[in-house]
Formats: C-alpha cells, sequence, structure tokens
C-alpha cells in the first residue's frame, strides 16, 4: 500500500491538515515513546491534558510533556481533562492560552472518572463561552445529534462524537448516530475515543466522518511507533474509500461476470 | 440512598468469608474465564485460597484491566505530616495518645518549607497527614497550608480525622482535590477494641466519612482497612462492598484504595494476623477485577522488591521517599534523600526508603512513565 495516498486534506477554522488523524498524548510509557509514535502516525494534530503539563510559565523538568512535542510538525490541541464543568475547563482554557498555547481547545468535561463521558451541557455552556471569547473550540461529546446541532449554533469548530468510551477499544458502538451527526453537520466531524483498531477507524472514515482521534490504541500498544503508522494508514484508506464512493450495499448476490452477458 | 454504613449493617460479611474459603473450582473458573468481578460473590470467590492457586492468571488480568485504563502510568506522590499530636488511644499506631514520643504541630512556614524540599525532588502531589487534635480545624491552619502550598503543589490530598461535611467545605474553597480516610478494619468488635479512648472510636461515624467528604465538593476519596489487624479477607470483602457503593453514590469522584499492612511502630504492637505477600497481591488483583477504574495506591510500607513486582500489576499511584515524622523532610540529605538523624517522632518505619528518582527509574526501567504532575490548580480555582 502506498501510505502518501492523497486524500483531500482537512480544513478546521480555517487550518488545513494533510493527515486526518489525530492523536492524544495520555498513557505512553515514556515521552520518547509518545514523540517517536506521534511521528509515525504522520498526525499533524496532537492533544494534551493541561493538568499534566506546566501552566506557570516556567520550565518544569517533572511537568514537560510540551517540551516532546514540535509545534513546528504539530498543532498541540489543549484538552480540559479533569475538568468536572464549564466553570473549570473554561478556566484553564484561559490559562492554557494565556501560557502561549494556541487558542484552540478540546473540551473534555467529564464528571464521572469511570466512563468520562462527556457532561452535555455543562459542555454546551463551555463552547458557548469560550467561542465568545475567540477560541477554537473542539467539543467531545455523545454521539447526540441534537447536541451537535447545538454546538454547531453557537460556534463549535468541530463536533466530536464518541465511538465508544474513553480507552474502551470497542469500536463504533455509536455508528448510527454518528452517521446522523455527519449527514447533519456544518463543521467537520471527528470520531473521538474507542477506537481500538486500524479497522475502527478505517470504518469511521469509510462512513464519512472528517477525521479520527486516537490515544490509548496507539500508546498503550507493545510497538506505539509502529501502531501510529499502521492507523495512518488505515485512516487514509477508509477516507480515500470514502471519496470514492461507497457501492450500493444489496441483500442478494449480485455476479461480476452476468450469466446474460452473451446476449449484449 | 443509603449510607454504606447503614448498608454495612446487613451486609453479609462473614458469610461471604466462608464462601470465599469453600469457593471450589466451579465458582471460581466462569469468574476467572471473564476476567472480571461483577458481584462481591465474584469478588469473595477471587480471595480464595482455589484463586490463589491461580494467580499468575489474576495478575495477567488485572495488568491488561489497568493498561487499559490508565496506560503504561504511575501517578508519584509523597506525604507530608503536619503533626503526631493525636487524642486517640489506637494500639497499634505511633501516633497513639500514650505512647511517648515528641510531639509537635508544624508551623505553617515549616510546612511550606518541607513541601518545597519535596518540590525539588520532583513532586506535585502531597498528601497532608496529621494526628487526630482539636487544634488543626476551625482555626483555617489546614486552609491556610493548601493555599500557601498550591502553587508548587498543584494536587494536595487530606488524610485527617472525621469531620462533619460542613467543616470540610473550606478544605475543599481552599483548593484541596482528595480526601482519604482509612476504617482500619471492617470488623466491629475489633475495631472497638483496638480503638481504646478518643473520637476515632466511633465506628459508624468513620464509616460514612467519605460521603460526607464527597457531599462537601471533594474529588477523590480515598479508602483503605490496615491488614494485620484483622482477617484480610474479611476486611477486603467489606472494603470492596465500600468501594462499589461510593462509586454508585459519589459518581463524580475518583476513588482510590490502599492497601497498607500493618509496620512497626512506637507502642510495640503485637499482631495475631498477617497478610502474606502473595495474599497481598490476590487481594490487589481481585480488586481491580471488580474495579477497573478504581486507582490503587502502593505506599513505602511495602519493601522495595514487592513495590518493584507490583509497578505493572495494577497499582496506579505509589509514593516514594517518604518520611512519616512531621518536619522528617528537613532532615534529609538533600542528595542522598536520606534522614540524618533517628525519625523519632514518625508514626511507623517505612520499608522502601529508596530515594523519589531512584523509584522514578525503577518505573521506567519497567516500561512505565513516572507521572509527577496530574492535577492542575486551575481545575479547582
Amino acid at each position: 500500500m502506498n501510505s502518501t495516498a492523497a486524500t483531500d486534506p482537512l480544513v478546521i477554522a480555517g487550518r488545513t491538515f494533510t493527515s486526518r488523524l489525530f492523536v492524544g498524548t495520555g498513557k505512553f510509557s515514556g515521552p520518547e515513546i509518545m514523540r517517536d509514535a506521534l511521528a509515525a502516525s504522520g498526525t499533524e494534530l496532537v492533544t494534551v491534558a493541561l493538568k499534566r503539563a506546566s501552566l506557570s510559565g516556567k520550565k518544569d523538568p517533572f511537568a514537560n510533556i510540551l517540551e516532546f512535542l514540535d509545534t513546528e510538525r504539530y498543532l498541540v490541541l489543549p484538552n480540559t481533562a479533569g475538568a468536572m464543568n464549564a466553570e473549570e475547563a473554561v478556566r484553564i482554557a484561559r490559562l492554557a492560552a494565556a501560557a502561549g498555547l494556541p487558542q484552540w481547545v478540546k473540551l473534555e468535561i467529564h464528571p464521572d472518572p469511570n466512563y468520562l463521558l462527556p457532561d452535555p451541557i455543562e459542555t454546551h455552556k463551555a463552547t458557548e463561552i469560550l467561542v465568545k471569547e475567540g477560541f477554537t473550540v473542539l467539543p467531545y461529546i455523545n454521539a447526540d445529534p441534537v447536541l451537535a446541532q447545538r454546538l454547531q449554533d453557537v460556534g463549535a469548530a468541530t463536533v466530536m462524537p464518541l465511538g465508544s468510551p474513553i480507552g474502551s477499544n470497542r469500536g463504533l458502538d455509536t455508528r448510527h448516530q454518528i452517521e446522523i451527526i455527519i449527514e447533519q453537520a456544518r463543521v467537520p466531524v471527528v470520531v473521538d475515543a474507542g477506537i481500538g483498531l486500524p479497522s475502527h477507524a478505517a470504518a469511521a472514515m469509510e462512513i464519512g466522518a472528517d477525521a479520527v482521534l486516537v490515544n490509548t490504541a496507539i500508546a498503550i500498544a507493545p510497538d506505539p511507533a509502529e501502531m501510529g503508522r499502521v492507523f495512518d494508514w488505515a485512516v487514509r484508506a477508509g477516507r480515500r474509500a470514502y471519496e470514492l464512493g461507497r457501492p450500493p450495499v444489496s441483500r442478494a448476490a449480485s455476479a461480476t461476470s452476468p450469466l446474460t452477458a452473451f446476449l449484449d | 440512598m443509603s449510607t454504606f454504613s447503614e448498608i454495612y449493617r446487613t451486609l453479609p460479611v462473614e458469610a461471604l468469608v466462608q464462601q470465599s474459603l469453600d469457593t471450589s473450582g466451579r465458582t471460581l473458573d466462569p469468574v476467572l474465564r471473564r476476567g472480571r468481578a461483577l458481584t462481591l460473590t465474584d469478588f469473595a470467590a477471587l480471595l480464595s485460597p482455589a484463586a490463589g492457586e491461580h494467580l499468575e492468571t489474576l495478575c495477567q488480568h488485572s495488568q491488561a484491566l489497568t493498561r487499559k485504563h490508565f496506560g503504561k502510568t504511575i501517578r508519584l506522590f509523597a506525604p507530608l505530616y503536619l503533626s503526631n499530636e493525636c487524642v486517640n488511644i489506637c494500639k497499634y499506631c505511633g501516633f497513639s495518645r500514650n505512647n511517648p514520643i515528641p510531639r509537635i504541630t508544624l508551623p505553617v512556614d515549616k510546612v511550606v518549607a518541607e513541601a518545597e524540599l519535596l518540590a525539588k525532588q520532583g513532586f506535585r502531589s502531597i498528601l497532608l497527614v496529621a494526628g487526630e487534635h482539636p487544634k488543626f480545624v476551625s482555626n483555617g491552619y489546614v486552609e491556610d497550608i493548601i493555599e500557601r502550598l498550591l502553587p508548587i503543589m498543584p494536587s494536595v490530598l487530606l488524610e485527617i480525622a472525621p469531620l462533619e461535611t460542613e467543616p470540610y467545605r473550606p478544605f475543599v474553597r481552599a483548593g484541596c482535590e482528595g480526601l482519604v480516610v482509612y476504617q482500619e478494619t471492617y470488623h466491629q468488635p475489633t475495631y472497638e477494641e483496638l480503638h481504646t479512648a478518643g473520637p476515632k472510636r466511633k465506628f459508624f461515624w468513620r464509616m460514612d466519612a467519605p460521603e460526607r467528604a464527597y457531599a462537601a465538593g471533594f474529588r477523590r476519596l480515598g479508602i483503605g482497612a490496615l491488614y494485620g489487624l484483622y482477617n484480610w479477607r474479611h476486611d477486603a470483602i467489606a472494603l470492596a462492598a465500600h468501594a462499589l457503593h461510593l462509586t454508585r453514590r459519589c459518581w463524580k469522584a475518583q476513588i482510590s484504595i490502599s492497601l497498607p499492612r500493618m509496620r512497626p511502630a512506637a507502642g510495640g504492637f503485637q499482631q495475631k494476623e498477617f497478610m502474606q505477600d502473595r495474599e497481598l497481591v490476590q487481594t490487589l488483583c481481585a480488586l481491580r477485577l471488580l474495579l477497573p477504574h478504581a486507582q490503587f495506591v502502593l505506599s513505602t510500607r511495602e519493601p522495595a522488591h514487592l513495590r518493584d513486582g507490583l509497578v505493572t500489576l495494577g497499582v496506579t499511584t505509589m509514593s516514594a521517599g517518604a518520611s512519616t515524622e512531621p518536619g522528617g523532610y528537613s532532615s534529609f540529605d538533600e542528595t542522598s534523600w536520606t534522614p540524618t538523624r533517628e525519625q523519632s517522632g514518625e508514626q511507623f518505619h517505612i520499608s522502601d526508603e529508596r530515594p523519589p528518582k531512584v523509584i522514578a527509574d525503577m518505573i521506567a526501567r519497567q516500561g512505565y512513565e513516572p507521572v509527577w504532575k496530574d492535577f492542575d490548580l486551575a481545575l479547582v480555582k
């Protein structure tokens, strides 16, 4: 397979991405391994939990995850993991911007620490506030089409519905809901969370997702760099298949060499 | 919904212990095959002597579940003892008021100085520990400390005597992330025999402290039993029930569980009950199979070789380079991180004395990332 197979670029809030694979930076066994996996995945957007970084403006050798991210190569998308409500998420987004990070934010507001499912009410509230303040807001949401619409109404730059809970590796449990979100979308749709295999990522792209975000499946793989690379292939393959168009689906067999060909 | 102390009164812990001891392969096999404990009965089966024969399988499941949820990471923290003054008499504790040890409550400046030493070692997460004494509460002492520490220690947890909901609130407002209260033992007769005087005698009052703390707004709740006080299976089953209850009732809180075993301390408490190393590992893995999302904390009470082995088996959080004496860190040599004098005011004597850097390197050598900072002040203030 030609891993450089061109797919059309993705544009979010005026910024162009040639890779449609976004990668998270949690759960890696070390910063060097993370750095290599990001490079191998070809990603151009990586998300970082601000709670793990030093936001004081001072370098901290014990909270230095940002130093391993080449900002020439990647858009570093701060995320608000750890926030339990809109107030906390807004505060941490402002602090990140003040510390010199891009004025982009992936909103992650999950009050439940077990399944890390996003709070729709608080996410909507925070999106509204941060958009007004000039942030490019990418909210992580459950695959709820009406919520996705409401977030687009208040200016979300993407919507990021989950395939299944974070870290579950269960794939597209919410596939049919995501299809509705995609059908109705006015902004790019990024399938985030639960993608455990390259085939899950490819499936998301085939149904028309604009990008996928993968973290656990790469981070805890025995060889994260290699897993990053194969996710890149899967995302490109899935996107290209989507661009080429899905063949019609039928319950009956349709012979590739019709029996009546001799009559033509 | 009832509080745990209400539920506990009708919880058939003794019957579950007996069931555990009698577990056969037929009961155990489906649980082992599934790799998950869905009920307390499943959990009891995983604590059984029969399950002890399958420790390797348990460890494999526990490791996989932990990696899936937490990745290959271990969070590091240090305890910081504020005071060893205590009004309780607890037969097993070095701080027990009848023990002739030097008593001190650190002034706020001294606490900050101790925390600065820990920050230099890398710590960004700290557990403030104190005995039980009226002088710490209601006078702003703890709040002052929290506020002074947050700029250098974004995550501050508290391990102090149980309070009502209202007195907890100022600590949350000051920026404190979580509260730790160990039940010590969940066996009431033993609890009453060991806690002979002082407010700590109130068994059920203590049991509901995590729920009061949650109502006050703490986002992390730590519980645990101290193994070596009573039968370990009994205490592990009751602890598991407690954790399951908190997971449901306090749904926004991260539940963390510690598995401390008794260590030598002033007072020379003679243990009658013991939990062997293999039993500790079995309990840890069984808890992981029941509670895939809970944080498990491993302290320096355990010896180095055991701590090294447990890094990849289900633990998520470890302390390192700890002193259990108020002001103890000031007596440490900054380079070697070893005490330069005897820690005569300590709560108990730790086992793994290696400095934080050595622990971090050990974690990294096992292919895990030592995480120093995993919380930011901006989340709470």
